[in-house]
């Protein structure tokens, strides 16, 4: 009730428990864009994820097999999208867009029998650790694998893009693509990676919706939060920590919004409702507003079909 | 959003498919605001259309139409496409509804929980949930030990604030150091934000949580927390077997059914129905155990008495936040007033939304 040290913890906690999601989505998308592709297929393949996790953990009971097999089934559908724009060359925004649309329909249609099957309780790390320490307890422990993973993710995409020869490759075939090809790397297949690890991250972001965050499946259960992971990727200038900023900042104060109101805030509650939206974009505008850096993170060939020369 | 465009334009080509065999036969069709599996509201509108459909009359429906301007195209290509009987089952479609029914004068259309009927091929109908509300309120009341009930409302609209003002008269009739704090998630259906808004009552003391939003996310996250919490809807036990006190359960299947064969058989006629616990479109799913014997038994005299009409949601006096009086001592609200119903009762906190 009062703004305690202790409470000011377990809020902490319960906002990076809402971000899991975006921070999952977002860098698996910010690879994909970092080879050359944008793939708006994003919401549709979290859904998937979120189904395929869901069904299988009915299905085995095991919640080992629901992670991975609702990561493969990413990886699967993101495959359609490679194939058509890697390989049959489409339009990126198109089939991304129709991928959304297919992985939304898809999963209504899987889903139909596991609607109303409550989900089952994902282990916690570390549960006697959050009740025994104030104020890191609930920051630090007590949370799935998934969450700790999803922290570390920005950081090691960060080491991986900067610091790797892998990683050399992928920024350079999303940046120039024909060089790329002429110093003799496989930029199909590049991009093809770079695809199918976005489509596992959406998938496994999917998975700790239906899993972990809200365990149930409920048809349309990401309500637009792929659109907000690449909005994210696009404010957040194409750099994994901002994307980490800019999804704690959006969970952030989509949470603390609620709680203004609860506590009884006089802030028109419609303002408060747009405040996670426009606080994201003031901020992640204002800490990358160095142009010089933008030029060059940003994916010079983002979106533009690749022909390989004969 | 493209999103909704997308499925706005792929429910439009679909429709279109259906109106080049149509006028063969008598079809009803139905227009959902969210998915058929949300297990909430629009779950049990899509029950009705299955007891239509049990009845031996085709039916189609279209899904997740947002509120607005893309429900009066969806509107409309149901009415070009050959059906006779239309319902719209959001408040947000009442504008759309009625546009369409001005061009159709012979095609006929209900909306569920709104008050226009500017045509004479309008009705409109609704239950009057609030009489549940005042069952989970005298509930709540009883059960809270932090007397602080935390309620996640939708959209400022008469029927929500009606719903949050009869909770609060009945929980105030039992335990007078109550309190009622409001979140507005502004979304019938978003199932992260649900439980979130539900996590942060929580937080501030709520041991109580109700709902007015379709998905089933709240009552979960008062099952993970270990507080009560009330089914919208659809009998949600399952989902929160030791949280959930009872629900409120709507039963739209047989004023569907009984309008559709009167469509059909051409004794359709104008009418705003009303109904509530006495007619069974409200009803009153199991109640916990957890309660106590003593209290369910109040509970279940107290549903019987709002069903006779010997106790009224609403009855006076009853004061609205600066302390007017709105329904004098001795008298009842009438269904006009609860109708256009948009100021908080004493004791809600905060402000209604603009």
């Amino acid at each position: 009730m009062s703004l305690d040290i202790s409470f000011i913890g377990i809020l902490i906690g319960s906002i990076m428990a809402s971000s899991v999601p975006l921070i999952l989505a977002a860098s698996g998308e910010l690879i994909t864009e970092r080879s050359g592709v944008l793939n708006l297929g994003v919401e549709g393949m979290m859904i998937i994820g979120a189904i395929s996790g869901f069904a299988l953990m009915v299905i085995t009971d095991n919640l080992f097999i629901a992670i991975v097999g609702s990561m493969l089934s990413g990886v699967i559908i993101s495959l359609i999208f490679g194939f058509l724009t890697q390989s049959l060359l489409t339009n990126h925004v198109a089939t991304g867009l129709a991928l959304t649309i297919f992985g939304i329909g898809l999963s209504a249609m899987l889903g139909k029998n596991f609607v109303g099957i409550p989900g089952k309780e994902f282990p916690i790390l570390f549960s006697s650790l959050r009740e025994s320490i104030p104020f890191f307890g609930p920051i630090l422990f007590g949370h799935s694998i998934v969450l700790y993973f999803a922290f570390a993710l920005p950081f090691l995409t960060n080491y991986f893009l900067k610091k790797t020869k892998l990683g050399l490759v992928v920024r350079a075939v999303g940046d120039s693509p024909v060089s790329a090809s002429n110093q003799g790397i496989n930029v199909v297949l590049v991009r093809y990676c770079c695809i199918l690890y976005g489509g596992a991250m959406c998938g496994l972001a999917g998975a700790y919706l239906s899993l972990i965050y809200t365990p149930q499946w409920i048809e349309n259960m990401t309500a637009g939060r792929g659109w907000i992971a690449l909005a994210l990727v696009v404010f957040a200038t194409w750099s994994p920590i901002k994307v980490l900023i800019g999804a704690l900042i959006f969970g952030g104060i989509t949470i603390l919004q609620l709680h203004m109101q609860a506590i009884g805030f006089r802030i028109p509650v419609q303002f408060l409702s747009a405040l996670p939206y426009l606080m994201t974009i003031i901020v992640l505008v204002v800490i990358s507003r160095d142009s010089r850096k933008i030029k060059l993170n940003t994916p010079t060939s983002l979106g533009r079909i690749f022909y390989k020369e004969k | 959003m493209y999103k909704n465009f997308f499925r706005y334009l792929i429910s439009a080509i679909f429709l279109l498919g259906f109106s080049v065999n149509s006028n063969a036969d008598f079809k009803v069709g139905f227009v959902y605001v969210g998915p058929t599996g949300d297990h909430g509201w629009t779950f049990q509108h899509h029950e009705g259309r299955n007891a239509v459909e049990a009845a031996g009359i085709k039916t189609t429906f279209v899904e997740s139409v947002p509120e607005g301007a893309d429900a009066e195209r969806v509107i409309r290509q149901l009415a070009q496409s050959g059906h006779d009987l239309i319902f719209t089952t959001s408040f947000g479609y009442m504008d759309p509804t009625n546009k369409v029914a001005k061009d159709f004068p012979n095609v006929k259309f209900e909306h569920a929980t709104g008050y226009k009927r500017e045509h004479s091929n309008v009705s409109t109908y609704s239950a009057r949930f609030y009489e549940g509300r005042t069952l989970l309120g005298h509930i709540a009341g009883k059960m809270t030990k932090t007397n602080t009930i935390g309620y996640i409302a939708s959209f400022p609209i008469p029927e929500v604030i009606r719903g949050i003002n009869a909770m609060t008269l009945a929980a105030q009739k039992v335990n007078p150091n109550i309190k009622t704090k409001i979140v507005w998630v502004f979304t019938w259906y978003d199932p992260g934000k649900e439980a979130e808004a539900a996590q942060a009552l929580i937080d501030q003391g709520a041991d109580v949580i109700m709902q007015h939003t379709d998905s089933t996310a709240p009552v979960q996250t008062a099952e993970k927390a270990g507080v009560w919490s009330f089914g919208q809807a659809s009998d949600m036990q399952r989902f929160a077997p030791k949280s959930i006190l009872t629900s409120i359960i709507d039963d739209w299947a047989p004023y569907y059914v009984e309008r559709a064969i009167a469509a059909r058989d051409g004794t359709w006629n104008q009418q705003d129905t009303w109904h509530g616990l006495k007619e069974g479109m409200v009803a009153m799913g199991p109640y916990n155990s957890a309660m106590g014997a003593d209290l369910v038994k109040e509970v279940e005299q107290l549903q019987k008495d709002l069903a006779s009409g010997k106790v009224h949601s609403f009855t006076g006096p009853i004061y609205d936040q600066k302390g007017n009086i709105l329904v004098a001592e001795g008298k009842v609200a009438d269904d006009g007033m609860l109708a256009g119903m948009s100021v908080y009762v004493k004791g809600v906190e905060g402000d209604i939304p603009k």
